[in-house]
C-alpha cells in the first residue's frame, strides 16, 4: 500500500493540487459573500470580527500549501512527469558545449583571446616598468628590453588575420560545419525515436535519492541526448586548435634563446645573495609570459566570428527543439531549471531545497516505519514506537551504587572450592546496578519519545522545584532577595551558551540535556510563580487572615492558586523554550533525537529529511501549546474576571 | 462583656524615603458596647480606614490600643470579620467554598459546615447558588457572599469598609435592610464604613463623623433611625424632617471641612 502511494505520488500529488486550487477560488467565493453578509452588523474594530471564518483558513492553508507545491517544482512534477528527464538531456547539451562557450562571447562576453592579450599586454607593461637597473648590467638591461618587446610583437601577429596559420582556419570552418550540422539534426526533429529498455527501467523522478533519471525516456529527449555526445566530441576539437603563425616562428625561437642566455649568466655569475634572487625573480617573470603565449592561444578576433555565429544559431535550434517544454520550463520549474553536473542532474533553486510536499510525506513514513531491519526508523532508531522497558533499570537509575557500598559488612569472595554464594549486600549492588529481573514494562521508544522524554523531565523538574521557590519569593522577603541575584546572574545567558560547559560536566547523554533544560524551565517556572504570588491582591489576603487562615493555609488555599494563571502559563512559555532549546543541543551532541535527525541531514544536504524533521518539531510544538491552552481553559475559567 | 475600646489609638505613618510624616489618626477614644451599631463618615481621607485596619489587626498603632473583650488588638483574629468593598472573594471557589473558607481553615466537620453554609446562603438570598462561580455573579451578589462568608465564622464583631459602595441605588437599599436585618438577628457589634450621609444615618445606631488631619472623631451622634428601620420602610423614613435635619448639618459639616482641606492644599 505505502509503496504504491511512494510510487503514485506525482499522480497523487495532481489531484490533491487540484483540490486545493478548488478550495483556494471556493474559500475566497465563500468568504467575499460571508464578508458582504456581515458588513452590516459589525464596525471596523469589532472583536467579533477575528471569530470564526474558517473559510478564511482554508483559503490560507490551500495558498501556503499551493505555494509549497509550485516552489518545490510539485505542480511541475504532478502535470509534466517526463520533463525533468526532457530537460536533463538539455541540461547533458548545455554541459557539453560550455566548453566551447567559455571561450566565446556569447558564453563569457569577451572572447578567450581578447581577454589574454588584454592581460597580457597589461603585465608586460607593468614589468617593463619594474626592470630592477641595479641588478642588470646595461647590456643586459638591454637584452631584458629586447625579450619583453619580443614577447608584445607575439600579440601583435597572432593578432592580424593576415599572419593566421592555415592550419587553423581550417580546423577552426570544419567545427563550425560541424556544429552546424548539429544544428540541422536538432531542426530535423526527434522523430520515431524509442527509449531503450534500460532507460524506461529506471526509477521515476524523486523516488530515490538520484533525483532525475539520468537516461532519456523520451523521443525528444533521446535527440538531445545524441546531440549532446556529438558536441562532446566538437568540443573536445575545439580545445585542440591551436593557431601557430609562421610569422611567429622566427621570433619565438630567437627569443627562447636569449632567455636561455640571461638564465646561464645567472647561474654563472657570483652575486651577492639579494641580486641574485633580484634577477633570477625578474627573468622567471618575464619567462613566464613568454611562454603563455608561444603556444598559440590567441586568433584574430575576426577568425572565431563563424564559430559564435553557429554556436548562436545552436543554441536558436535548441530553443526550437524544446519547443513547449521552454513554456513549462518557465512556468513550472521557477529557478535555475535542471542541471547536469558530472554525475547526475540535479533541481535547481527552489527545486533543490524545498522538497515537494509528497516527497515529504514519503519520508515521513519511512522514517516512521517502526520495523527497523526493512529500513524504518533513523539510524538504527524508530521515530515512535513502543518496547519492553526492564523494571530493574528503572529502579537502577534510581538507585546509586554506593548505596550497597555503604552497607556494612563485605561483598562475597569466592570460596575455596571454587565457588561464589552472593550476599544480601551483592543482591543490593545487583538491584542498583539494574541485574535484577523484575519483570518488564511497555515504554514508548524513539527518536521523538527521546526529544519528549528530555522535556518532560526538565520540565517536571523544574516546575517540582521552581514552582515552590518562586512562591516563597513572592511572600518573603529573605527568598526573595536571596536567590533574586543568583537567578537573575544565570537566566540572561542564553541557554546554548551554558550548553558546552554542562555537556561537558554532565556527559553528552540524557543527563546533561536534561540539566540545561531544567536550568531553562527552572529560572522561567520560578519568575512566573513568583509574580503570581506576589501579584495577590492585599484585600484576599487580609480576608484569608481575618477568617481564621495560617500562614501555611493561606499559602495553599490563597496564594497558590492566585499564581495558577501565572504559573500555567509559565509552563507554557516553558514549554516552548525547552523545546527550541532542545533541538538545538541535540544538533550539538547525542545520538538520538529530533536533533540529531536533523543534525545528521543537515551533514549530508538531505533538505527532504531537514524538512520533516522541522515540520515533526512544528506539530509537536503546536500539539503541546494547544494542550497547554486547554489546559488553562479548564483549569482557571476565572483567568482575568478576579 | 464583649466591648470594642480604644484607648489614645494614634497612627502615624512615616513616608521611609522623605521622612514626611502623616497623622492618620491622632487620640481616638471610643468605647462601642457589644450589639451596638456604628457607621463612620468623614472625608475623604480621614483615616476611617486606617481605624477599621487596626481593629482588624491588619496593621499596628503606633501608640494606644484597641481592645476587645479586654484583650489587646494585636492581629487579625476570627473574632473580628471583615467585609471589604469589593468582595475581596476568592474567584477560584465557588460560592459554597468561599462562604465555608473559615470553616475548613478550622477543620470544621463537614455536616456541619454544610449545614451553616446552607442556612447563611439562605438567610443572604443565595440559596441554590453554592455551585456557581463566583465571577458569574453580580456585584451586589457578591457582597452577599462575602457577608455570608463573614457570618458564617461567627464573629463578635463586623467591620465593614465602605460594603455598598459599588453597588447600584436600588441594590444598595435592599442590602441597607439586609444589614439592618442581620443586625438584629445576629446582635452582633458592628461597624460600617460608609460615604453617604443617608447610608450613615440610616445604619447608625450610632455615629461618627470624622475630621482629617489629624485623624480624629469630630462629632459622634446617636440616632433612632437604624432602630426605626427594623420596622418601617427605609424610603419613609428618609422622608421624616428629623432625619433631613440630621443630613443638612453632617453634610454641611463635611462640607466645611472639604472646603477647609481645599483651602489648605
Ligand atoms: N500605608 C500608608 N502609608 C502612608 N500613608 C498612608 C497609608 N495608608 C493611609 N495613609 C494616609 O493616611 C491617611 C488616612 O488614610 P485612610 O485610607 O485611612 O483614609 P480614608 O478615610 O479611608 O479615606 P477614603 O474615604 O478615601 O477611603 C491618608 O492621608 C493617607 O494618605
Ligand atoms: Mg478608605
Amino acid at each position: 500500500m505505502l509503496n504504491w502511494l511512494s510510487d503514485h505520488r506525482a499522480s497523487i500529488a495532481a489531484v490533491i493540487i487540484l483540490l486545493l486550487v478548488i478550495g483556494f477560488v471556493y474559500s475566497i467565493y465563500v468568504g467575499r459573500k460571508q464578508t458582504k453578509l456581515r458588513s452590516k452588523d459589525e464596525v471596523f474594530g469589532d472583536p467579533e470580527r477575528t471569530r470564526g471564518g474558517w473559510y478564511w483558513s482554508l483559503c490560507g492553508i490551500s495558498a501556503l500549501m499551493l505555494v509549497w507545491f509550485y516552489f518545490s517544482w510539485g505542480i511541475g512534477r504532478a502535470y509534466f512527469p517526463d520533463a525533468a528527464n526532457e530537460m536533463c538531456q538539455i541540461a547533458k547539451l548545455e554541459e557539453a558545449v560550455s566548453p566551447i562557450k567559455a571561450a566565446l562571447p556569447i558564453g563569457s562576453r569577451y572572447y578567450k583571446s581578447t581577454t589574454l592579450v588584454a592581460r597580457n599586454a597589461n603585465q608586460l607593461a607593468v614589468i617593463e616598468a619594474q626592470l630592477p637597473t641595479a641588478a642588470f648590467t646595461s647590456d643586459e638591461q638591454a637584452q631584458l628590453t629586447k625579450i619583453i618587446g619580443s614577447t608584445r610583437r607575439l600579440l601583435a601577429v597572432s593578432s592580424d588575420p593576415a599572419n593566421q596559420s592555415q592550419a587553423s582556419r581550417d580546423q577552426l570552418t570544419s567545427l563550425s560545419s560541424d556544429i552546424e550540422a548539429l544544428s540541422a539534426k536538432l531542426r530535423q526533429g526527434p522523430g520515431d525515436r524509442t527509449p531503450s529498455a534500460e532507460a524506461l527501467a529506471q526509477p521515476r523522478w524523486g523516488t530515490t535519492h538520484i533525483e532525475i533519471p539520468l537516461l532519456p525516456e523520451t523521443a525528444k529527449g533521446i535527440l538531445f541526448d545524441e546531440v549532446a555526445v556529438s558536441a562532446k566530441e566538437v568540443a573536445k576539437t575545439f580545445n585542440k586548435i591551436r593557431n601557430n603563425p609562421p610569422a611567429n616562428e622566427a621570433i619565438i625561437a630567437e627569443t627562447r634563446a636569449e632567455i636561455d642566455a640571461i638564465k646561464a649568466a645567472n647561474k654563472s655569475g657570483s652575486f651577492d645573495e639579494d641580486t641574485a634572487a633580484t634577477r633570477n625573480a625578474y627573468v622567471k617573470s618575464v619567462e613566464r609570459i613568454f611562454k603563455r603565449l608561444d603556444d598559440g592561444h590567441i586568433f584574430p578576433a575576426a577568425s572565431l566570428d563563424g564559430v559564435n555565429a553557429a554556436i548562436a544559431d545552436l543554441d536558436d535550434a535548441k530553443g526550437e527543439a524544446k519547443g513547449g517544454l521552454g513554456i513549462v520550463d518557465a512556468l513550472f520549474f521557477p529557478g535555475d531549471g535542471v542541471v547536469k553536473s558530472r554525475t547526475q542532474c540535479t533541481e535547481q533553486s527552489s527545486g533543490r531545497w524545498l522538497p515537494k510536499p509528497t516527497d515529504v510525506v514519503a519520508t515521513f513514513f519511512r522514517l516512521a516505519n517502526p520495523d527497523i531491519e526493512s529500513g524504518g526508523g533513523f539510524k538504527g532508531t524508530t521515530l515512535l514506537w513502543w518496547k519492553w522497558l526492564p523494571i530493574g533499570d528503572v529502579f537502577a537509575f534510581f538507585t546509586p551504587d554506593w548505596i550497597a557500598d555503604i552497607l556494612p559488612g563485605e561483598y562475597a569472595r569466592h570460596s575455596a572450592d571454587g565457588t561464589v554464594t552472593p550476599n544480601f549486600k551483592d543482591g543490593v549492588l545487583a538491584f542498583a546496578q539494574g541485574d535484577i529481573n523484575l519483570g518488564s514494562v511497555p515504554m514508548l521508544d524513539g527518536h521523538i519519545w527521546d526529544s519528549l522524554f528530555r522535556v518532560l523531565v526538565a520540565l517536571g523538574l523544574g516546575i517540582l522545584l521552581g514552582v515552590p521557590l518562586g512562591i516563597y519569593m513572592g511572600v518573603s522577603r529573605f527568598f526573595k532577595s536571596f536567590f533574586d541575584p543568583l537567578i537573575e546572574l544565570y537566566r540572561p545567558v542564553p541557554p546554548l551558551a551554558w550548553a558546552p560547559l554542562i555537556l561537558t560536566i554532565f556527559g553528552i547523554q540524557d543527563d546533561g540535556k536534561i540539566f540545561l533544560l531544567f536550568m531553562v524551565a527552572f529560572a522561567i517556572m520560578v519568575i512566573s510563580a513568583r509574580t503570581g504570588a506576589s501579584g495577590t491582591q492585599l484585600t484576599k489576603i487580609r480576608a484569608s487572615h481575618s477568617l481564621g487562615a495560617s500562614d501555611g493555609q493561606i499559602l495553599r488555599n490563597v496564594i497558590l492558586p492566585n499564581a495558577l494563571p501565572e504559573i500555567l502559563t509559565g509552563i507554557r512559555i516553558a514549554v516552548g523554550v525547552c523545546w527550541g532549546t532542545l533541538v538545538a543541543a541535540e544538533m550539538l551532541a547525542g545520538t538520538t533525537g529530533v536533533g540529531f535527525i536533523e543534525n545528521v541531514a543537515r551533514t549530508v544536504s538531505d533538505y527532504e529529511l531537514i524538512w520533516v524533521t522541522i515540520l515533526i518539531m512544528g506539530l509537536l510544538g503546536l500539539a503541546f501549546d494547544l494542550m497547554m491552552r486547554w489546559v488553562i481553559g479548564k483549569l482557571i475559567p476565572w483567568r482575568g474576571k478576579g | 462583656m464583649a466591648d470594642l475600646v480604644s484607648d489614645d489609638l494614634c497612627m502615624t505613618f512615616t513616608n521611609p524615603q522623605t521622612g514626611a510624616a502623616v497623622e492618620a489618626l491622632k487620640d481616638i477614644n471610643f468605647t462601642l458596647k457589644k450589639g451596638e451599631l456604628l457607621s463612620v463618615l468623614g472625608p475623604s481621607g480621614c483615616g476611617k480606614t486606617t481605624l477599621l485596619n487596626m481593629i482588624a489587626g491588619f496593621i499596628n498603632p503606633t501608640s494606644g490600643n484597641v481592645a476587645l473583650g479586654g484583650n489587646v488588638i494585636e492581629g487579625p483574629g476570627v473574632e473580628r470579620g471583615m467585609v471589604f468593598q469589593q468582595g475581596a472573594l476568592f474567584e477560584w471557589l465557588p460560592v459554597s467554598k468561599n462562604v465555608d473558607f473559615g470553616l475548613r481553615m478550622k477543620k470544621t466537620d463537614k455536616a456541619e459546615s454544610e449545614a451553616l453554609v446552607e442556612k447563611w446562603l439562605d438567610i443572604v438570598g443565595l440559596q441554590g447558588f453554592g455551585d456557581t462561580p463566583t465571577y458569574q455573579l453580580s456585584g451586589g451578589m457578591q457582597q452577599r457572599v462575602a457577608l455570608a462568608r463573614c457570618l458564617v465564622n461567627d464573629p463578635d464583631v463586623i467591620l465593614m469598609d465602605e460594603p455598598l459602595g459599588a453597588l447600584d441605588a436600588l441594590t444598595r437599599e435592599k442590602m441597607q435592610s439586609l444589614v439592618l436585618e442581620l443586625w438584629k438577628e445576629t446582635g452582633k457589634t458592628i461597624m460600617i464604613i460608609t460615604h453617604s450621609v443617608e447610608e450613615a444615618l440610616l445604619l447608625g445606631e450610632r455615629l461618627f463623623v470624622m475630621a482629617p488631619r489629624p485623624g480624629r472623631i469630630h462629632k459622634e451622634y446617636n440616632l433612632p433611625f437604624a432602630e426605626r428601620g427594623l420596622k418601617e420602610s427605609l424610603r419613609d423614613i428618609k422622608q421624616d424632617a428629623h432625619f433631613s435635619e440630621v443630613r443638612e448639618e453632617i453634610l454641611t459639616m463635611i462640607w466645611n471641612m472639604e472646603e477647609e482641606i481645599m483651602g489648605r492644599a
